[in-house]
């Protein structure tokens, strides 16, 4: 590691309405180092990572590359200074290939794309940094965790020397994970800096070099990953001492009844081609079973199939013995079933709605009296869930995009809670949140398992499920590769089916 | 170069924005078209002052407004009903044709029946029509996700192709047996005349009303119903309206039948209010359709607005027809209409975004 600086970020302020987004952040990151930036959801970190990359303009402070000053007005800017960013939302077309997004508004492209030459360097790149993914392939036809390769390999086709990367891993298993970090490690060998945004401890450790804790818009402090502790970087991020404790079980899954019956289920994906093969599987009262798996082998497909929002092209499902019609979404919420879905803003929510009314998006048939909607009843409901489930909203009109991602997902799992179902598919519930909103969230899961409820929780991060489920199985290409009682369950072990290795 | 301006979404949007965005864009209409007339040697304020004169001032003018007001409220609406889900209708045009179809019809039918009965039985015969005509572009974006506008468009000269048919190139039950010579419409029995009122001298189509009446209901249907909800939903995320298990296809079949009802019934109008037959040239020549677009477009699909909006163009287009000559350009009320177009297109960004002036690039660092 050399002692050049490659970025200073001084005194920067950034302000909202209503919210002071950075309050005079700096930091400084050295040449060929990965640089962790820590924080909670709201921290800063992202607005931060905004100015660096030319999409907002700081109201104060300065900006310096390499020791120079630099005004960006705009990304493009910002590339040409050698800044790429690695978004947690993406930022792809979804009806064009992954080699088109790759050279999508690269400043030297010509009229006609040379389609070939591009996918030649893609597919390069790609086996040189492990990043699998066909360059042919449409956006849309790809799982989150792929897309997320298509995101870092249009920074790296861009070249750039500065690579950010927000929450690179909430999308990826840990095979793929460790992957990642050796992609780093690769990319600042060669003289990059990756500047890595996380509220991930363990990963922080685990791949930086150096740590710059936000909290509440502020710098904290900066400290050598070498000498310190996750602990100790948990109660910098949070300001207070938080200790990871699995949550207890009040009540044991009944595991003499079935509630959630899946047999032999079969479904395509958006591609057409068979996405889910011969899936069986029970899910007991109480029980909560973890489903581990990567990214895109089927467990989005599985969530949506069994909340009717997929239709299935054989097998069965059913609650406590009634079966649910396959594809139709509302016969799933009619049997109690639960549905926290991976994209929460788009899918489990209408983003631009109020928190009241995406209250009762599933209820709002029964808040109506000869089809006109009872808003008082409506306005009621969102009244008491705010309450209930300590949702930080500025009241119940305001629409749910302009929350905070823990108050999103609170807000969903509100409603997907107090309609008292039988069955909960929960699909990486605490991807993205801060360490307070995760624990939250956990505690719901477990309380909704304590009160009766059969939970299927599929995540990708295995911790998660190592310390939530009763009982996990695996799914690896659409299929059930493996099932073990949570109790003798073998980390290591479950880390190599997943990635297709049986014993 | 880049612009030193550039646009930033709005975190939120305030609620004056609403209103005073599209006012401010009529404004800027209103000066671009300013300068076209200085341009072409005419002087603005007085050209102003004599549309306002013979579109709006007086009780002669004001009838005149709202004549022209009826049938734009209900392609307004047409598009409005569309454009609140996303959907683009640009058929209203076509699906105004088809409604005219269908009320002569069935107003021709009917001959000596009472004057209330056949008013409601034609606005039926033209919303089955007009529906009918628009469900087809429902179900080809439902089903097969073809693009609406580019269906809808197409459908527009279908509609006129059929039309022109009717009463130019066949001897059908619309044609006037009559008149072989001049080709038209059989003019419907005197009783099948829609009523119109006057009220302290201003002339008040019945149709108006009923335009009035269909405007609240797509309110009230939007903001208070079960389906509104359901379209709203649907509107801002598709994802979200199959996750809470709402009927995406039928959805869009029943709006885009609603959106062709709705301009089916400004055909409707148009035939029993005004013209008293199916008059194939004269509702070409007028456009309603497109100029609905305009209507909707300025009232930023709000449907009661919608109707007030109506009025305003009406005027506007009444004025471009009267005020016609060598001093006034046949094409000068178009011209003003595509910049109000424009002007409320731009003004719908201002409404989502807000513009950032960034420093001169004093130095980038490459």
């Amino acid at each position: 590691m050399t002692s050049e600086i490659a970025v200073k970020m001084t005194g920067i302020v950034k302000k909202f309405p209503g919210v002071i987004a950075n309050d005079h952040v700096n930091l400084e990151i050295m040449a060929g180092e990965v640089h962790a930036l820590l924080g909670e959801n709201g921290a800063g970190k992202s607005t931060l990572s905004n100015i660096l990359t030319g999409l907002y303009r700081q109201d104060v402070g300065t900006v310096e590359i390499g020791g120079k000053k630099v005004e960006f007005n705009s990304p493009r800017d910002a590339l040409n200074a050698g800044i790429g960013m690695v978004h947690q939302h993406f930022r792809l077309v979804s009806t064009f290939t992954v080699a088109e997004n790759v050279v999508l508004g690269e400043s030297d492209s010509s009229l006609f794309m040379d389609q070939k030459a591009v996918a030649t360097r893609v597919q390069e790149l790609s086996d040189r940094y492990g990043l699998a993914v066909d360059p042919s392939a449409r956006i849309w036809q790809l799982s989150v965790g792929e897309q997320q390769r298509v995101e870092i390999l249009k920074v790296l086709y861009r070249g750039a020397r500065i690579l950010i990367l927000d929450e690179p891993t909430a999308v990826l298993t840990p095979i793929e994970t460790t992957e990642l970090f050796k992609t780093l490690r690769v990319m600042v060998s060669e003289g990059r800096v990756v500047i890595f945004i996380s509220h991930k401890l363990d990963e922080v450790m685990a791949v930086s070099d150096r740590v710059t804790v936000l909290r509440g818009g502020r710098t904290v402090g900066t400290v050598n990953t070498r000498e310190t502790s996750t602990t100790d970087l948990a109660s910098l991020m949070v300001g207070r001492s938080v200790e990871f404790n699995r949550v207890v079980r009040q009540t044991p899954a009944d595991r003499e009844r079935i509630v959630l019956d899946v047999s032999d289920l079969c479904a395509f994906d958006d591609r057409g081609r068979v996405a889910i093969e011969s899936v069986s599987l029970s899910v007991s009262p109480g029980e909560i079973v973890g489903i581990a798996g990567v990214a895109g082998n089927g467990q989005r497909e599985l969530a949506e199939v069994i909340s009717g929002m997929r239709p299935i092209t054989s097998g069965s499902i059913t609650v406590d013995g009634e079966s649910v019609q396959s594809g139709r979404a509302r016969s799933a919420i009619a049997k109690g079933i639960a549905h926290v879905p991976e994209d929460r803003l788009h899918t489990g929510l209408a983003a631009g709605h109020s928190v009241e009314d995406n209250f009762a998006l599933k209820n709002y048939r029964s808040m109506s009296r000869f089809r006109i909607l009872q808003r008082q009843q409506i306005r009621n409901q969102s009244t008491h869930l705010i309450e209930h489930y300590d949702i930080k909203t500025p009241g119940s009109e305001t629409p749910v995009r302009l929350l905070s991602g823990g108050n999103v997902q609170k807000v969903l799992l509100a409603r997907e809670f107090s309609a008292s179902p039988k069955v909960l598919i929960a699909a990486s519930p605490t991807r993205g949140l801060d360490v307070g909103a995760i624990e939250t969230v956990r505690e719901r899961l477990v309380q909704a398992a304590d009160s009766g409820v059969g939970v299927l929780l599929i995540s990708e991060d295995l911790d998660e499920i190592l310390s939530l489920a009763d009982r996990i199985l695996v799914m690896y290409e659409g299929r059930i590769v493996a099932e073990v009682e949570a109790a003798q369950a073998d980390r290591a072990r479950i880390g190599l089916t997943m990635g297709g290795i049986t014993a | 170069m880049r612009s030193p301006v550039r646009l930033e979404r709005r975190l939120e949007q305030p609620k004056w924005l609403n209103w005073v965005v599209p006012l401010a864009s009529l404004v800027a209409a209103l000066i671009l078209g300013a300068l076209v007339l200085w341009i072409t040697g005419k002087n603005p304020f007085d050209v102003y002052q004599r549309i306002f004169e013979r579109g709006f001032a007086g009780k002669r003018a004001f009838s005149g407004a709202l004549e022209m007001a009826t049938p734009l409220a209900f392609t307004g609406l047409c598009a409005a009903v569309a454009f609140r889900m996303g959907l683009v209708n640009i058929g209203g045009e076509g699906q105004f044709y088809m409604g005219a179809v269908g009320a002569s019809y069935v107003g021709i039918s009917l001959g000596g029946s009472p004057t209330g009965i056949t008013i409601v039985l034609m606005c039926l015969g033209g919303m089955v029509f007009g529906s009918v005509y628009a469900a087809i572009v429902g179900v080809l974006r439902a089903r097969f996700n073809t693009n609406e506008i580019i269906t809808s468009l197409m459908m527009n000269y279908l509609a006129a192709i059929f039309l022109n048919y009717l009463i130019f190139n066949s001897k059908s039950f619309w044609r006037d047996p009559d008149s072989p010579q001049f080709p038209k419409g059989k003019t419907l029995n005197a009783r099948a005349d829609w009523n119109t009122y006057s009220i302290f001298g201003i002339d008040l189509p019945i149709a108006f009303l009923i335009a009035i009446l269909a405007g609240s209901a797509v309110w009230v249907l939007y903001k208070r119903t079960r389906f509104g909800f359901e379209v709203g939903v649907l509107a801002d995320s598709p994802k979200a309206a199959r996750y809470a298990g709402i009927r995406t296809t039928s959805t869009i079949v029943i709006v885009m039948a609603l959106s062709g009802a709705l301009a089916g019934l400004g055909g409707a109008a148009d035939v029993g209010n005004f013209r008293g037959l199916l008059d194939a040239k004269g509702i070409q020549m007028a456009g309603y359709g497109y100029t609905g677009i305009v209507v909707a477009a300025l009232a930023r699909r709000n449907p009661l607005v919608t109707v007030v909006v109506a009025i305003f163009i009406g005027g506007l287009t009444k004025a471009g027809y009267a005020l016609q000559g060598p001093d006034f350009p046949s094409g000068l009320v178009g011209t003003l209409q595509g910049l109000i177009l424009f002007s409320a297109v731009a003004g719908e960004i201002l409404i989502k975004y807000r513009i950032r002036t960034t420093p001169r690039r004093s130095e980038v660092v490459a």
